[in-house]
């Protein structure tokens, strides 16, 4: 039964192919005390940058109609805090994890690339091209091919650990940057938040950074439709799909337009039992469908 | 940690604040007055977030909690949370936060609690448990206007209790720090919980030791989306749902 969910991935060999999304986790120790992480196909760990990065003023998060905003702000203790403490910590966990790398200059990444993906706990780098809530850096490397292009190359030649490209819904066309990362990136992960913005009853933005990233529910046709998008345009590169999933359905979806496997975000809040409970679900329901195997259905919207 | 409990009932008090009454599992947790629940206001995800409601009453012989909370307009989770009724069911992570501290009381014996609007439920647990220890306490409560006002009478019956309306409707005209200033009698500590504003006068003008709750906007209550930070002089940046909501005075950039 179990295998029927396990799925092989370029650095990731996954019992299944539900694991939490970067940001909304953490590192991982708060949901330990609620179930074993050792049951989670991967864990995305939140964004790591060289330095430690206070992220942004408060109000931080407020939520839209099924969905929610938030500019945090990259909040990290830096990456090597993180080598020494988080993964340290998750070592114990039978559990691929993903770094999320983020950074404001090709420098940057290269430098938590390096550190990071040297850890035998991380087994692929997650490259953050998409963070839509910090001044400099991030999402102007996720909107222009050329640099999405250039920090992926430079990432890839020095990583020891497959690399990832996380892609921004904040384009015109995302299968530009989707084809223009493709010749380095061992996958891509899609989609982040999309830009939005929420007023208070006099009229005024509710977070201080007065923009913030739309996730939840809300944004999954977006998601679906560009996921369809981006694997038509490359019918073989290994994809993490993720975007308002909150049901066993949304996870056939995702795997339906595509997505090799999946990553649940912004759910981690509203029921931090969420990726456990989907797991469970996803067993029962490749057992209800009479498939062989989940990706019995992968990519079937296609046909 | 997450619990289904059931609603007892779940009334209007005031102007938009509600009193919730759920039933709980209590016996595996000891609860501390300050602490809050942060509460799945629906099991659709029309609303993503939960809510953070502070605990205002704990009855352990009956394993029931009591919870104020104001309720927005008509889109609001809260607005949600005040259409349910006896006998609905309702998610709810707990106990979330530090809490007051009272383990380290001593010789005080006259305590001073100051309440803010919807600052002021968790003051009402605390004060009993003050009062069970044999603590006096006066409380001193704020408000907008007459119809905001809530917990009054349970506030005499612990204590003396001013009110005091920023438009002057109801009780003393003005703010809580108008009706303080003329107190005569003298505290050992003060306890508060309301809006930024108010805690900082409180700080500035308040010589006797304190302890202040802050409020902010949350996501996920258990220390993992990084939104409610605040920045403390000992400690840096901290996570007000975890290492809070209540700090010692002067801990706090406010």
């Amino acid at each position: 039964m179990k295998d029927k969910l396990a799925i092989s991935l370029p650095g990731l060999d996954l019992k299944n192919p539900i694991m939490p999304a970067s940001g909304c986790f953490s590192f991982g120790k708060e949901f330990s005390k609620l179930y074993n992480l050792s049951d989670l196909g991967a864990i995305m760990i939140k964004a790591a940058t060289e330095h430690e990065r206070l992220g942004n003023k408060t109000p931080r998060v407020a939520e839209t109609q099924s969905g929610m905003l938030n500019a945090i702000g990259l909040q990290n203790p830096g990456v090597d805090s993180i080598i020494l403490n988080e993964l340290e910590y998750l070592k114990d966990y039978d559990v691929p994890i993903i770094a999320n790398v983020a950074g404001t200059a090709v420098e940057d990444y290269v430098a938590v690339t390096k550190k990071i993906s040297a850890s035998p706990v991380v087994k692929a780098i997650e490259l953050n091209i998409s963070c839509p809530n910090v001044k400099s850096g991030g999402l102007q490397f996720g909107t222009d091919p050329k640099s999405a292009e250039t920090l992926t190359k430079a990432v890839k030649a020095v990583s020891e650990k497959p690399v990832y490209v996380k892609l921004s819904p904040n384009v015109t066309n995302i299968v530009d940057i989707a084809n223009s990362v493709a010749d380095y990136a061992d996958g891509i992960t899609m989609i982040n938040t999309l830009i939005g913005m929420r007023l208070d009853q006099f009229g005024k933005p509710i977070l201080a950074n007065k923009t913030g990233g739309l996730s939840g529910p809300a944004i999954k046709p977006v998601a679906l439709n560009m996921l369809y998008q981006v694997r038509q345009a490359l019918p073989n590169m290994p994809i993490i799909g993720m975007g308002g999933i909150q049901s066993v359905d949304d996870v056939l979806d995702f795997l339906s337009v595509g997505a090799d496997a999946v990553a649940i975000g912004t759910m981690n809040f509203t029921n931090p039992m969420i990726c456990k409970e989907l797991i469970e679900q996803l067993e029962d329901r490749v057992a209800d469908m009479g498939l062989s195997h989940i990706h019995d259905i992968k990519g079937r919207a296609h046909l | 940690m997450l619990e289904l409990s059931t609603v007892l009932s779940n009334r209007e008090l005031a102007h938009n604040i509600y009193e919730l009454t759920i039933k709980v599992d209590l016996s595996k947790y000891q609860l501390k007055p300050g602490q809050f629940v942060h509460i799945r206001v629906s099991p659709s995800t029309e609303h993503v977030l939960r809510r953070p409601i502070s605990i205002a009453s704990i009855d352990t012989d009956h394993s029931t909690l009591t919870l104020v909370y104001r309720v927005g307009n008509g889109q609001s989770g809260t607005y949600k949370l005040s259409t349910l009724s006896k006998g609905n069911s309702l998610d709810i992570l707990m106990p979330l936060g530090n809490g007051y501290n009272l383990d380290h009381l001593k010789d005080e014996k006259h305590i001073l609690l100051v309440g803010g609007g919807i600052g002021v439920p968790p003051l009402y647990e605390l004060s009993k448990q003050l009062n069970d220890k044999g603590l006096k306490t006066t409380h001193v409560l704020g408000f907008n206007s007459k119809e905001d006002v809530f917990y009054e009478d349970n506030f005499k019956k612990l204590g003396d209790t001013y009110i005091a309306t920023a438009d002057g409707t109801y009780g003393e005209s003005g703010f809580v720090t108008d009706v303080i200033e003329n107190l005569k009698e003298d505290f050992d500590k003060f306890y508060a919980c309301g809006p930024i504003a108010m805690l900082k006068v409180l700080e500035n003008t308040l010589t006797i030791p304190g302890e202040l709750s802050l409020e902010e906007r949350m996501g996920c209550g258990f220390g993992v989306c990084y939104a409610c930070v605040c920045q403390t002089k000992s400690r840096g940046q901290v996570k007000i749902c975890t290492e809070g909501p209540v700090f010692e005075k002067g801990e706090v950039v406010l």
